[in-house]
């Protein structure tokens, strides 16, 4: 354990901006006097402060004793049975997005969806959420949705534009064309089906932003269909990536973390795990997790793909980097090791390298065992050559209507002036997208459809796994389901409704069967069926050839990537999503290009071993700006500096700079990236060679987070705060931490009386309940949905970009990031930190007026009206986990808007009528001057404890669920009642006693939270074998 | 003073609680009238046909009384035997009666009874079920205020005549004094008035200051004139019936129009005892039943539409600021808190007004003082400390605070 972990190049290098900054708490200091201000000299002297002091108490005490207001309480007029006001309802429904579904369940309070909560009947995600899935609450109530339907922008009614739509398409020349995001809803395919016959020659294209066109097309040339299939990595006891992040982005996360999660949770009984081999060239949250982890260059997908189908078979492997070549090499031996619980997968594009990935993939007896053919995937489906021959067909004039839903080309397709160029000769251009996006900007005809909370529809995610749509709020704009549209248009007499029930009617047995299908939100198979499909290896040589061809030598290489939150741009206007830190380069509301410390030093000038230099990088909001140059298209954005990224790779995250139309939190976030794909006439690239960067004199802030809140411990390599440890090591000497702790517990009373003995103050009693927390850093993947949220489920106020900058974000969960290891590509461990709730608080001993002190169930508590703000609890916290409302973020003062200039467009957006629909009316809405920080969802903890009194029992697991536990894919939170010797929490901390630690200890604050360490499937460490040879 | 007024006030809230405690039990014992209030006042009445026909001398109209007390748990189950009477009462009105399969045969007794004595009384029933307010306990504090007062002039008057008979004497004795100075420029007096009129002030404006935003006694004038009395009183309709989510969750709720409905389509005059409002004007019962008409949108001898209702726009009377997490479920299902502890005599209440101040001190105090239902209540089974204590004969009761019901995020999160 004496590996040096490290969240800053100051930290690693101990620089003095770091030692400087870990003293504080706070960033800057209060704007207080300094000896030299001219306070004296100002305009308003002591006899003028007493005059306006005297005036405002008197004002004070005469406004205060005018009447109190009338307040009306207004009831139901017919009150529906089962609404009761205050007591929230739950709704199945399901999440969906440009193909990417969740079942979720949607939490209602006085007709008012505020929440979502993964579905536990769902066998996909199984009551886990994305990040994005938990944020989608918010873009309901986003001021920007368009509010009406409209023709050439002036708004119309429903029934005028169905009649100018009639009229249009009635004398119509050239195809009707209707242009899609992926569709996952059998009902809506069965609409389009009847919209397409009702116009011959009319066709529907599939166009994914980030498209998996070239794996569909890869699966067609070896299994003859041109599907996805559904993938177990549970069932995978070796895992190889080539790029594809599937734990953030790629494909179906939720449901693959959920899936990876069970691979990696140990039984320390017996302590296995699966093993992840990882290769990229971009560092995302899945090489993070992985247990090795190499770096190459975008270009070289291909080859390492073809290298390791050559080891795979025991051929010869031709790389020349050595580090690869060993990676491949290890690679190869463990897909080998387990035949038939191996797994490859690829995220790139290009058919050729899917189509070697495949042979991978039948060499090592995946088909059938870890892919599945029985339930294929059914969550992308476009097609690129589809969607450019669309583009060539318009500008040729010969696409007479355009309809879109969901897709947006005008902003993700690679080639957008040639989209805008055809959509100008389409006569009839129609959207529905929800929002006045790139490309309805353009379009004639705007019907906005509806949200998916105020929806009806279906979901296939999976072929035979069906999840629901049912509406939780009335629609609050003139808006209308665009299904509904297609119905009327191709002259159905029936509306969606009815026909989505006909549709389900006979399958799900009639109207109590359709109801009691809403009410589950699923249905599904009881168990998955696996079946394999004949693979077709007739294509592998040519491609294996292709594949290699792509590699380049020399010279750098551009990849985009997506982020957690934003995706393809899906999440650019949700103000949670954008102030959600990257995991990976913990920066908030923009794209920056991403490079290696190597690239730092020829490319910035920064040579990051230098303290100096690295602080300077560090410590100042403003990057350098570098101007990218692949083909013609150019790109200026500033730089960050990301271990792990490949040396000769730039990375950019696509989804930014999104149109101001869009959205206030979209509105000057980041720059296009899309530009910088390409396509060869059969898929869209994502990543280029040959580019040029050059190195401008611009400098551009960005709000970077993985510096703030930061805190040294005495021995400065973090051991105290995180643990981690290797399989062999774990299996070697199982007891490591424990002993460790232990030994460093003994002079005062050991791990068992370390409470009592290490303090000379009586220990207080715990009679009935004592709340506890525990955070397997195993398998936590850091993907960020706790933190959406927790912000939902507490009313954490967004402070935008540039408060950000100044230290001061919100959040009362953190995902710390940890590096350790080779500055080039190190590993990462996540720790999700929170307040820990100390039973011995250092915060509570020092708050001047008591408004932090303990619960006898174990909670720190914060009590907004009492404290005056001081803010020496948040010095005290040895976790900087107390946050302090620097101006109103929330709009609770009683003066309207006077913060108007003060705070950020987007918090002020987030305090309009409509946004606030979000707030959870059972959690008080903090008023500057407080401090504030996690209250373990206080308010679920008394619904949970009412429930089981008023049924009069005692309370069980089931009765509280916090938010970030129930939000989480991989279940890495439990919670409970920690004096239940029954409860999960009791037993999760029995069942890993040896992985159980407590972040900083020794200092005998006694948390109630408790980590497990992250333990990585690497052999025992240099020191652990010397001990077994000795 | 402070901790004097404490008591007084401890000791009222006491003595209230104990009352309030009387009257609950009373209004809502398990007697022929208040299950008949309960159970059946909503569609009955003992002279009048409402929803469900008048039960004057119903014993007497059923060929025996198994059959009726059959019809009173389940109607199906009378209809069923084929019994003529039972058949015919099935259509009575299209209106179903409900189904009461938890009265047991002591409970049926009880209403049965009820109604007997009740068809033996000549005409509606009168008020006053309740007996009224607790006798006031007396407020001293005018009488011990007055006789200070009296004192003090007495102690001045004696004070003032001692000085004049030191004069005289002095005088006599020959010493020469000074030219007296009057009380009212005299340093000592001024001096104890300024400490009189600075402690006196400063209380008031303390006290003053602390009942900012506080509104005890608050009785706004309602949109229709609403008795409590009539309903809860005189009626005994369970606090419940209207306010049901005091049992789910944290709003009592006012009730929504087509609860009020529910009663009234039938009910559509007051002949009750003459009503007042709270400036003692008298109200006409009927016109307010109009009023509620006005806002159902319901026309008497027509079927009611509620599609067609408009909201009474109620004053709220109780309210609680912003930061303050009260929750009714609580109180009145785990708790088993009786209305009255908080709301006051409800029951003889013509308009509502506030009973509590709602005040921090308020809340805390009782939490302080209250137990919570420790054996009763399963999910207690947990604290086993406590428990031992209790056998042990260690403690004898567990009040609210004991489990953590002073803490600040019991109420405020």
């Amino acid at each position: 354990m004496e590996k040096k972990y490290w969240q800053s190049f100051g930290a690693l290098n101990q620089s003095d901006a770091y030692q400087k900054d870990v003293q504080n708490e706070f960033k800057e200091d209060i704007p207080a006097l300094s000896e030299d201000s001219n306070l004296l000299e100002a305009k308003t002297p002591r006899r003028d402060f007493l005059k306006y002091l005297g005036f405002s108490t008197a004002a004070a005490a005469v406004a205060a004793s005018c009447e109190m207001p009338v307040k009306k309480a207004i009831p139901f007029v017919n009150k529906p049975e089962n609404i009761t006001p205050g007591v929230a309802n739950y709704y199945a429904t399901t999440y969906v997005q440009d193909g990417d579904v969740v079942s979720v369940l949607a939490k209602v309070r006085d007709g008012r969806p505020i929440k979502i909560e993964g579905n536990d009947l769902s066998s996909i995600n199984g009551g886990g959420t994305s990040a994005r899935a938990q944020a989608s609450v918010l873009d309901l109530y986003d001021t920007a949705r368009l509010r009406f339907p409209s023709i050439e922008g002036k708004e119309v009614t429903f029934e005028a534009v169905d009649k100018a739509v009639a009229e249009a398409m009635s004398g119509l020349t050239g195809s009707v064309v209707l242009l899609t995001s992926s569709i996952v809803s059998p009902s809506t395919k069965a609409v389009i089906a009847q919209f397409l016959a009702k116009y011959p020659g009319s066709k529907h294209v599939t166009y994914d932003a980030v498209s998996y066109s070239g794996m569909l097309d890869a699966n067609l040339a070896t299994y003859g269909k041109r599907v996805l299939p559904s993938y177990h990595f549970e069932k995978a006891k070796t895992i190889v990536s080539l790029g594809a992040d599937f734990l953030g982005t790629w494909l179906s996360p939720v449901e693959f973390s959920k899936q990876y999660a069970a691979g990696k949770r140990i039984n320390e009984k017996d302590p296995s795990m699966s093993k992840h081999i990882h290769f990229e060239s971009v560092a995302t949250i899945t090489g993070s997790n992985a247990d090795e982890k190499y770096t190459h260059r975008p270009s070289e997908t291909g080859a390492i793909a073809a290298a390791l189908l050559a080891a795979v078979r025991g051929e010869a492997v031709n790389v020349a980097d050595e580090k690869l070549k060993k990676g491949i090499a290890a690679a190869a031996k463990a897909l080998n090791d387990q035949k038939g619980a191996a797994l490859v997968v690829c995220g790139s594009n290009d058919p050729s390298v899917q189509i070697v990935v495949n042979a991978i993939n039948e060499a090592v007896g995946a088909n059938g065992t870890t892919i599945n053919w029985a339930h294929t995937s059914n969550i992308r489906s476009g097609n690129d050559a589809e969607m450019a021959q669309l583009v060539k067909d318009m500008n040729a004039g010969s696409v007479g209507a355009l309809l879109v839903y969901g897709a947006n080309p005008a902003y993700n397709w690679y080639d957008v002036p040639s989209f805008v160029a055809g959509l100008k000769k389409v006569k009839v251009s129609i959207s529905f997208n929800t929002k006045l996006d790139e490309t309805t900007e353009l379009c004639r005809f705007s019907l906005p459809d509806h949200h998916y909370l105020e929806s009806w529809g279906d979901a296939e995610p999976k072929t035979n796994y069906f999840s629901f749509i049912q509406p939780t709020i009335h629609p609050l704009f003139k808006t209308r389901q665009w299904q509904d549209s297609l119905l009327k248009w191709s002259g159905a007499t029936v509306d969606y409704v009815s026909f989505l029930k006909q549709f389900w009617g006979a399958k799900v047995g009639g109207e109590a069967g359709w109801n009691a299908a809403l009410e589950k939100g699923v249905w599904q198979p009881e168990a998955a069926s696996v079946s394999s499909t004949a693979f077709n290896g007739a294509a592998v040589a040519a491609a294996v050839d292709t594949a290699r061809a792509a590699a380049k030598k020399d010279g750098l290489e551009v990849v985009l990537y997506q982020k957690v939150g934003i995706g393809e741009g899906q999440g650019a206007s949700n103000p949670w999503l954008q102030e959600l830190p990257d995991p990976v380069s913990r920066a908030t509301w923009d794209n920056y290009f991403v490079i290696s410390p190597a690239l730092a030093k020829t490319l910035l000038g920064i040579d990051l071993s230098n303290g100096g230099q690295a602080d300077a990088y560090e410590v100042n909001p403003p990057k350098k700006v570098i101007e990218v140059k692949v083909g013609n298209q150019t790109l200026s954005l500033p730089t960050l500096i990301i271990p792990g990224t490949d040396p000769n790779t730039i990375a950019v995250a696509v989804g930014y700079g999104r149109s101001a139309k869009t959205g206030k939190a979209a509105e000057g976030a980041g720059k296009n990236a899309y530009p910088l794909a390409s396509f060869n006439g059969t898929f869209v690239a994502y990543h280029a060679a040959n580019a040029t960067a050059t190195l401008t004199k611009d400098k551009y802030p960005v709000a970077l987070t993985q510096t703030h809140f930061r805190y040294d411990t005495e021995q400065g390599n973090r051991t105290e705060v995180m643990k981690e440890l290797t399989l062999g090591d774990f299996k070697k000497h199982p007891s490591e931490i424990y002993d460790e702790r232990a030994k460093e517990l003994e002079p005062w009373g050991g791990i068992e009386k370390f409470e009592s003995d290490g303090t000379i103050y009586p220990v207080f009693d715990r009679p009935g309940i004592k709340w506890g927390m525990s955070v397997d850093l195993n398998t936590c993947t850091g993907c960020g949905a706790c933190v959406v949220a927790c912000n939902a489920e507490n009313n954490i106020p967004v402070v935008g970009k540039t408060e950000v900058m100044r230290g001061h974000e919100m959040h009362w969960l953190r995902i710390d990031k940890y590096y350790s290891g080779d500055l080039d590509n190190p590993q990462v461990v996540f720790q999700p930190l929170m307040c820990q709730h100390c039973d011995n608080a250092p915060c509570e001993n020092v708050c001047p007026v008591a408004a932090t002190n303990h619960s006898s169930e174990g909670l720190n508590q914060m009590t907004y009206n009492r404290c005056i703000g001081t803010r020496y609890c948040a010095n005290n916290c040895p976790y900087k986990v107390r946050r302090f409302n620097w101006s109103d973020y929330t709009g609770s003062d009683s003066f309207a808007n006077n913060q108007e200039g003060i705070i950020s467009d987007v918090t002020m957006d987030m305090q309009d009528d409509l946004t606030r629909m979000v707030l959870n009316p059972d959690v008080t809405v903090r008023s500057r001057g407080v401090i504030e920080k996690c209250s373990f969802c206080v308010q679920r903890l008394q619904e949970g404890k009412l429930k089981a009194k008023k049924e009069s029992r005692p309370l069980e697991d089931s009765d509280v669920k916090v938010a970030c536990q129930q939000a989480c894919p991989t279940n890495a939170i439990v919670f409970g009642n920690a004096n239940n010797k029954e409860s999960a929490i009791t037993m999760t901390r029995m069942d890993n006693k040896l992985r159980t630690f407590f972040s900083l200890e020794m200092l005998h604050v006694l948390p109630n939270v408790n980590y497990m360490a992250k333990v990585r499937n690497l052999p025992a460490s240099e020191k652990h074998k010397a001990e077994a040879h000795s | 003073m402070t901790k004097i007024r404490l008591n007084t006030t401890r000791f009222l809230l006491i003595a209230t609680l104990f009352l309030g405690s009387f009257i609950s039990n009373k209004a809502f014992g398990q007697d022929g009238k208040a299950l008949f209030s309960q159970n059946c006042a909503s569609c009955h009445a003992i002279n009048k046909d409402l929803t469900g026909p008048a039960l004057k001398d119903v014993e007497s109209r059923w060929s025996s009384k198994e059959l009726l007390v059959t019809w009173i748990r389940n109607w199906n189950a009378a209809v069923a035997t084929g019994d003529p009477y039972a058949v015919k009462m099935k259509d009575w009105s299209p209106a179903a009666m409900n189904t009461f399969p938890s009265l047991s045969d002591a409970d049926v007794d009880a209403i049965l009874g009820y109604i007997k004595t009740a068809s033996a009384a000549p005409a509606p029933v009168p008020g006053a079920a309740v007996e009224g307010a607790p006798a006031a306990e007396g407020d001293s504090t005018l009488v011990f205020g007055i006789l200070t007062l009296v004192l003090a002039v007495i102690a001045l008057i004696l004070l003032q005549v001692n000085s004049n008979l030191k004069k005289l004497s002095d005088e006599k004795e020959g010493v020469v004094s000074l030219e007296p100075v009057p009380f009212w420029r005299n340093k000592t007096y001024i001096a104890m008035l300024t400490v009189v009129l600075f402690v006196v002030g400063g209380y008031l404006t303390s006290k003053g200051a602390i009942a900012l935003g506080r509104s005890k006694d608050y009785q706004p004038e309602q949109p229709i004139y609403y008795s409590h009395k009539v309903h809860a009183g005189v009626n005994q309709i369970n606090c419940l019936y209207c306010h049901g989510g005091a049992a789910e969750g944290k709003h009592a709720n006012i009730p929504s129009v087509n609860v009020c409905m529910n009663c009234h389509m039938a009910i559509n005059e007051y002949n009750g005892e003459k009503l007042y409002d709270a400036d003692g004007k008298e109200i006409d019962g009927t016109a307010e039943i109009q009023k509620l008409y006005k806002y159902a949108g319901y026309e008497q001898g027509k079927p009611w539409d509620p599609s067609k209702a408009k909201p009474i726009e109620w004053i709220k009377i109780h309210n609680l600021p912003d930061h303050v997490y009260f929750n009714h479920a609580q109180h009145v299902v785990a708790g088993k808190v009786a209305c009255q502890t908080c709301h006051g005599e409800i029951q003889n209440m013509g308009e509502v007004y506030q009973f509590s101040d709602l005040s921090m001190g308020w809340c805390v105090n009782c939490h302080r003082e209250t137990k919570v239902q420790f054996k009763d209540n399963g999910f207690y089974s947990i604290y086993e400390k406590y428990h031992n204590d209790i056998k042990s004969g260690k403690m004898d009761a567990v009040t609210v605070e004991k489990i953590g019901g002073t803490e600040c995020q019991k109420c405020h999160y």
